[in-house]
């Protein structure tokens, strides 16, 4: 059979979602936040929700997430996206907000808002995208970067008695009574991307149904910050950052 | 006739507030004007008009939370005091950046640092001048009264939503603790969602509906003509605040031969002393800026032709004589006299700062 | 019963990531030696015979640029 043959439109079975829009992403090629922002993207469609989603960017390579998606948009300041988020669902308890949020942003300098939101058990959706580095200002150590792992401000790898542990913030915020769904995904092959995109989905309906916090951690790859190739970064991902980062539910009540 | 009540400063702002169609107030507690929150709290206008009150996290959550809402078009203010308008300025500079109306309160104590828990005029410089990053204004209000804390909230409001810009009411203990009587205005109902949607549809972000486009709140603008062109349309919005917006009030002016310019609670001294002053036959008047930006710079200027010299009365070490003197540009002496520390000048001190001006 | 497949790639906006080359069952999909305007090599079918429009390289593509098509034979 001819590829001419099946490539018409009764047979499209998979396609870029009307909700993305045509910008091209600044994302560096194979950057995991692509994929991310598509999933989400698929949710809106799916749940019908584009007129009743606002979306709160971070600071971080994540700030023009606005460009992408065809919803209303808040860009917060560097950490603040889950006060932004309380004020916006407060005042709008009908509606679905989510923050996305980088590593920095969340569980540094955004920490102390990332907690009290999920401890007031705030009915939004907190997207984390733990990539273990800065990416957007080049590279350098980001509070989950691994012990070892070398980074423009770790270039010998990072040291526990100089930088600190690795902070595994998922697991402190599935421990506060606020949170009602608390897991992570990741999206560098189909099956885990299929399986991020139910954990999205189901936390939009959490925020809906007034559970509570519901948090996904996207342990995500960094290729340009980690300097790998993108399909080395995956692979690098699976091998290092999945054994201290596990995959899957962590709360779901 | 309309209700007058009995109330303390701190308190006229959270019934004010209440009564004004306030949607949200987000705050953290700090002395000398938690009891506007703990108002808020016994009031528990939730029930009633639906405004959300939310005790935050940190003076850096509130004003991010200020972001949050009137990012979505609806009526929010915070209030605080000198250390904790300190922690909000990069969110005061955020909602400049992406012109967000909203209200902040500030009863003034102390400073440097922690300072003290006294009244003080301190914050001056970091509330007309900036305070935060940037080139950027807030609409800055000085009440001297408790009737006046009471109007300011609605008029901040009015003209926040006007110039789509962060508005701030820059009070001190004094006036935040004094209790004094207070006539309540007329009720304003909060706005419905679909009356926001209609009115600010156009900017906030009240969820997209299909027939327009993605609403963005963001200050960041990565290209420097881009940039250019944003900030001179701010100054612009500025110079037609300082057009339009400016307030003041004149006591004793028409023969006034020397000038006492004071705002807030220095202002009600001053008044005093302005009468002691003329009971030893000394013809002196009292300008109140009651808008601190848009400063009164004009009608200072207009009334050098019939002064000698004028005399600036702040709780401070000397912040707004500046605004006074370049209002002047040199045309007459500019004098300074201040108590600083919490300590609140007395009129017979005033007096004796203008005596020896004179001389 | 068998599933034929087929892939567009919006080649102007393929970043040549390789993501889909290595998410794909079959290997249908390589990069070309040629690049698009931005500089970068493309997914392209190079052994469309192999396709089974099972939509992984899509799923995983970030940058949206892979539509998919499947037909039942």
């Amino acid at each position: 059979m001819d590829t001419k043959e099946i490539i018409k439109p009764e047979n499209r079975v998979y396609g870029k979602s009307p909700v993305l829009t045509d910008v091209v992403m600044h994302y560096c090629p194979g950057c995991s936040h692509g994929v991310i922002h598509k999933l989400i993207a698929e949710v809106i469609e799916e749940m019908g929700i584009q007129e009743k989603t606002i979306g709160v960017s971070p600071v971080g390579c994540a700030v023009f997430a606005y460009n992408y998606l065809h919803i209303d948009w808040q860009q917060a300041a560097h950490g603040r996206a889950p006060a932004v988020a309380t004020a916006t669902k407060r005042l709008y308890p009908d509606k679905y907000v989510f923050t996305y949020q980088g590593d920095g942003d969340l569980a540094a300098i955004g920490t102390a808002e990332t907690i009290h939101a999920c401890n007031r058990g705030e009915n939004i959706v907190i997207i984390f995208i733990n990539n273990a580095i800065y990416g957007m200002t080049g590279g350098q150590m980001s509070p989950l970067t691994l012990e070892g792992q070398v980074t423009a401000t770790t270039p010998l790898g990072r040291r526990a008695d100089l930088n600190g542990y690795p902070l595994k913030i998922t697991d402190l915020v599935a421990q506060l009574e606020g949170t009602c769904y608390v897991t992570r995904q990741s999206v560098q092959n189909a099956g885990a991307v299929r399986k991020a995109k139910k954990a999205i989905r189901k936390a939009f309906e959490n925020s809906a149904g007034g559970k509570g916090t519901s948090f996904i951690e996207m342990v995500s790859s960094c290729n340009s910050g980690w300097k790998l190739t993108p399909v080395a970064a995956n692979r690098w991902m699976e091998e290092n950052l999945f054994p201290f980062y596990p995959i899957g539910d962590l709360k779901d009540k | 006739m309309a209700e007058k009540i009995l109330l303390k400063g701190n308190e006229a702002i959270a019934i004010a507030a209440i009564r004004c169609g306030c949607d949200g107030y987000f705050s953290y507690p700090i002395t000398p004007q938690s009891e506007i929150m703990e108002t808020l709290m016994d009031e528990r206008p939730w029930e009633t008009t639906g405004m959300v009150v939310l005790q935050a996290e940190s003076e850096v959550a509130s004003i991010n939370m200020l972001y949050g809402g009137a990012s979505c078009g609806k009526k929010v203010m915070t209030s605080s005091s000198s250390p904790g308008i300190s922690l909000m300025c990069e969110g005061l500079s955020y909602l400049a950046g992406a012109e967000l109306p909203c209200l902040v309160v500030n009863v003034v104590r102390g400073g440097p640092g922690l300072g003290s828990i006294q009244a003080s005029q301190a914050d001056y410089f970091q509330a007309v001048k900036g305070g935060g990053h940037g080139d950027y204004r807030l609409i800055v209000l000085a009440p001297s009264s408790v009737q006046e804390m009471y109007d300011c909230v609605d008029l901040s409001f009015e003209l926040a939503f006007k110039y789509r810009n962060p508005a701030m009411i820059l009070a001190d203990g004094v006036i935040g603790q004094m209790m004094e009587k207070v006539e309540l205005r007329e009720e304003k109902r909060r706005l419905t969602d679909a009356e926001i949607a209609t009115l600010y549809g156009s900017w906030a972000t009240t969820g997209k509906p299909a027939n327009r486009k993605g609403n963005v709140i963001t200050s960041l603008a990565m290209d420097s003509e881009v940039h250019e062109k944003f900030n001179l349309k701010l100054l612009e919005k500025y110079r037609q605040i300082n057009e339009h917006e400016v307030r003041f009030e004149k006591v004793a002016c028409d023969d006034a031969e020397h000038l006492i310019v004071a705002y807030g609670s220095c202002a009600r001294i001053c008044e005093k002393a302005v009468e002691l002053a003329r009971e030893e036959g000394i013809k002196v008047g009292l300008l109140r800026p009651i808008t601190l930006y848009p400063y009164p710079s004009k009608a200072i200027d207009e009334m050098t032709a019939q002064l000698k010299d004028i005399l600036a009365v702040e709780m401070s070490a000397g912040q707004m004589v500046e605004d006074v003197r370049l209002a002047v540009n040199g045309k007459i002496p500019v004098a300074h006299f201040g108590r600083i520390g919490g300590i609140i000048p007395t009129p017979e001190e005033v007096v004796a700062a203008l005596k020896n001006r004179i001389q | 019963m068998a599933m034929k497949g087929a892939i567009v790639v919006d080649r102007e906006k393929c970043k040549g990531c390789g993501v889909c080359v290595v998410n794909c069952p079959v290997q249908v999909i390589a990069l070309t030696k040629e690049v698009n305007g931005k500089g970068y090599p493309m997914a392209d079918m190079a052994r469309p015979e192999a396709c089974t429009g099972c939509a992984n390289c899509a799923t995983v593509c970030p940058d949206s640029v892979i539509t998919v098509y499947r037909v039942k034979v």
